[in-house]
């Protein structure tokens, strides 16, 4: 039994939730609103540990592993490194003149994406539309998930996968090439 | 297979709680309340059942080191010295706790904290007993890979904060140096899920007819040098070279910060002997009269025996060598092994998917002779070839006018 298991709506869950949330928003502001870039970084991090958080709350255990393997793990490690080579480092985001527009621009996409999610018909799948075959299907998703995700990524749609590591592969050429340029 | 009974894990202990607190009458408020109590009973006894045991593996270390060396290692307090380490963290306490005035403070104070709370957390999904502390987590393995790869960020953290050049450099070629040997031993435990079909550490447990060690020795090897890498011992200590960085990213700290930060560095090994142990040696499996945790506890301490040995045996290794080594070593041993093993699933597999005990068998034997051969070829490779020496690269300090001593 993992946190969320017939517990939607339960107290704890709740409280899991706006902890891990709350967490998530502030420290995603840090992020932009921090002048130190080190730190920044460092909120960046938290954000995407909450995010883990919330994939564990969705019961999606393998997703919020990989978000740790990669994102915490990877990702942000190369966003260091990268950030340590710059000068200026201690107040690197500087304030610019764009706070108007962009905070516009930002409010119009919220808006539009708010009024997408809500308006949009999800296909929920309520448990009294289901017969015993389906309910027993979707228990086995849930409780044996990686075989399932297994089998969807690398025999279904084992050509997407694919290429969307040669498009890694060619965004790393493209990167190599704008250096070799200069 | 029998067990010492009162193990605890998280979900025995909340039912407990649960049918306690409705007994009292909290009604509603059982459920979170129960919660937040095995939560915090459960972090209690996984802190300073492992803080205890890091206390008595450094008076461990420093005996069996002693002995390598042929001097005695610390004999003074109580008896054969097992107090020793008790009087260190009162000294350690006791000193003066500085902070340099440049330091990025809030970053410096939470290093300690940032590298030693991943250590406890893959503790908790070790299955020591019938479970781990956690119950049976689905992910379990995939757990351990994602909340190793934390220690690089708190390294950054350590270095980066106490505003030293010693400290950024060691904190640098840590963070390298992890990032690179997390892929070998990303490599070593796939073989190991391969084998076992499952991510769950009970079920790798359970899947283990045949110790893995013996069925996948390159798997092995492969994993037991990454995992030595990852924790930065000796031969791969390059983070803290004391000869070259000072004392590298831990060089500012003093007081309690330090023990702690000397806390989470000795309490890796015991983790990853522990890892090591689930993984490759059958974990909690043995035979019947001795207790399954007692075969967990004499597997750990055969792995954190061999890595002091290690450490007593062989000198550091350069950084070039080092990454060298992870890359054009290591990888491709992790490809090799891991293409083998999958080969060998494909044909002796049964229906269910699984492979009987009397094809491990035949696996094992295809797998050592393999394993034999290919390292004694690159020892034979790596042998005969001439030390690559960098060219060296003239001190800064050449055209400042400043000569050299």
């Amino acid at each position: 039994m993992i946190l969320g298991e017939g517990t939607e709506g339960a107290l704890i869950t709740e409280l899991v939730f706006w902890t891990i949330a709350l967490s998530t928003v502030v420290s995603a502001i840090a992020v932009v609103q921090i002048r130190d870039l080190f730190r920044a970084s460092l909120f960046l991090i938290v954000t995407l540990l909450g995010v883990a958080g919330l994939f564990i709350l969705l019961r999606a255990e393998f997703l919020a592993g990989v978000q740790l393997m990669i994102y915490v793990g990877a990702i942000s490690v190369l966003i260091i490194f990268a950030i340590l080579m710059t000068r200026d480092l201690e107040d690197g985001s500087t304030a610019h003149n764009f706070r108007i527009p962009v905070a516009l621009v930002a409010l119009i996409l919220m808006g539009v994406s708010i009024y997408a999610i809500s308006n949009t018909e999800w296909n929920i799948i309520g448990t009294e539309t289901l017969n015993t075959d389906q309910m027993n299907q979707a228990a086995d998703v849930f409780s044996n998930g990686i075989p399932t995700l297994a089998k969807l990524l690398l025999r279904d749609f084992v050509l997407a996968f694919e290429v969307v590591s040669v498009l890694l592969l060619s965004a790393v050429l493209g990167s190599l090439a704008l250096v070799r340029g200069r | 297979m029998n067990y010492l009974p009162g193990f605890i894990d998280f979900y025995t202990l909340y039912d407990f709680c649960l049918t306690l607190f409705q007994n009292f009458g909290f009604g509603d408020n059982a459920e979170w309340l129960s919660y937040l109590t095995a939560g915090v009973i459960i972090s209690f006894i996984v802190i300073n059942l492992m803080i205890l045991s890091t206390a008595f593996y450094t008076w461990f270390e420093r005996r069996v080191l002693g002995r390598f060396q042929v001097r005695r290692g610390p004999n003074r307090n109580g008896p054969f010295g097992i107090f020793q380490p008790f009087a260190d963290v009162v000294k350690l306490i006791m000193k003066e706790d500085t902070i340099p005035t440049e330091a990025d403070r809030p970053v410096f104070t939470l290093a300690p904290i940032a590298l030693v709370a991943p250590t406890l957390l893959i503790m908790t999904v070790i299955p020591m007993g019938e479970s781990s502390f956690l119950g049976s987590l689905n992910i379990g393995i995939l757990f351990i890979v994602g909340v190793t790869s934390v220690n690089s960020i708190a390294i950054f953290m350590a270095g980066w904060g106490s505003r030293n050049k010693y400290a950024i450099l060691g904190s640098m070629r840590g963070a390298a140096m992890l990032i690179s040997y997390e892929i070998p031993m990303a490599l070593g435990i796939t073989s190991v899920l391969l084998m076992s079909g499952s991510l769950a550490m009970t079920s790798i447990v359970s899947s283990q007819d045949i110790w893995f060690i013996v069925v996948m020795p390159l798997g092995f090897f492969v994993f037991m040098a990454a995992a030595t890498a990852e924790i930065s011992r000796t031969p791969f200590d390059q983070i803290e070279a004391e000869s070259e960085l000072g004392s590298g990213y831990n060089t500012e700290f003093s007081g309690i910060k330090f023990a702690i930060l000397f806390l989470a560095e000795f309490m890796a090994p015991i983790v990853t002997a522990a890892v090591v142990a689930t993984l490759f040696l059958g974990g909690t499996k043995g035979f019947d009269p001795i207790p399954g945790q007692i075969w967990f506890v004499l597997k750990m301490f055969v792995v954190i025996f061999v890595l002091l040995w290690f450490r007593a045996t062989w000198p550091r290794l350069r950084v070039d060598q080092i990454m060298g080594f992870a890359w054009k070593g290591l990888f491709g041993l992790g490809i090799l092994n891991i293409f083998i093993v999958a080969i060998e699933i494909m044909i002796f597999r049964t229906e269910e998917g699984t492979v009987g005990t009397s094809n491990m068998l035949i696996m094992s034997a295809i797998n050592w002779v393999i394993a034999v051969v290919t390292l004694l070829t690159l020892m034979r490779i790596y042998g005969q070839k001439k030390l690559e020496r960098p060219i060296p690269v003239p001190s800064p300090l050449a055209n400042m006018g400043v000569e050299a001593d």
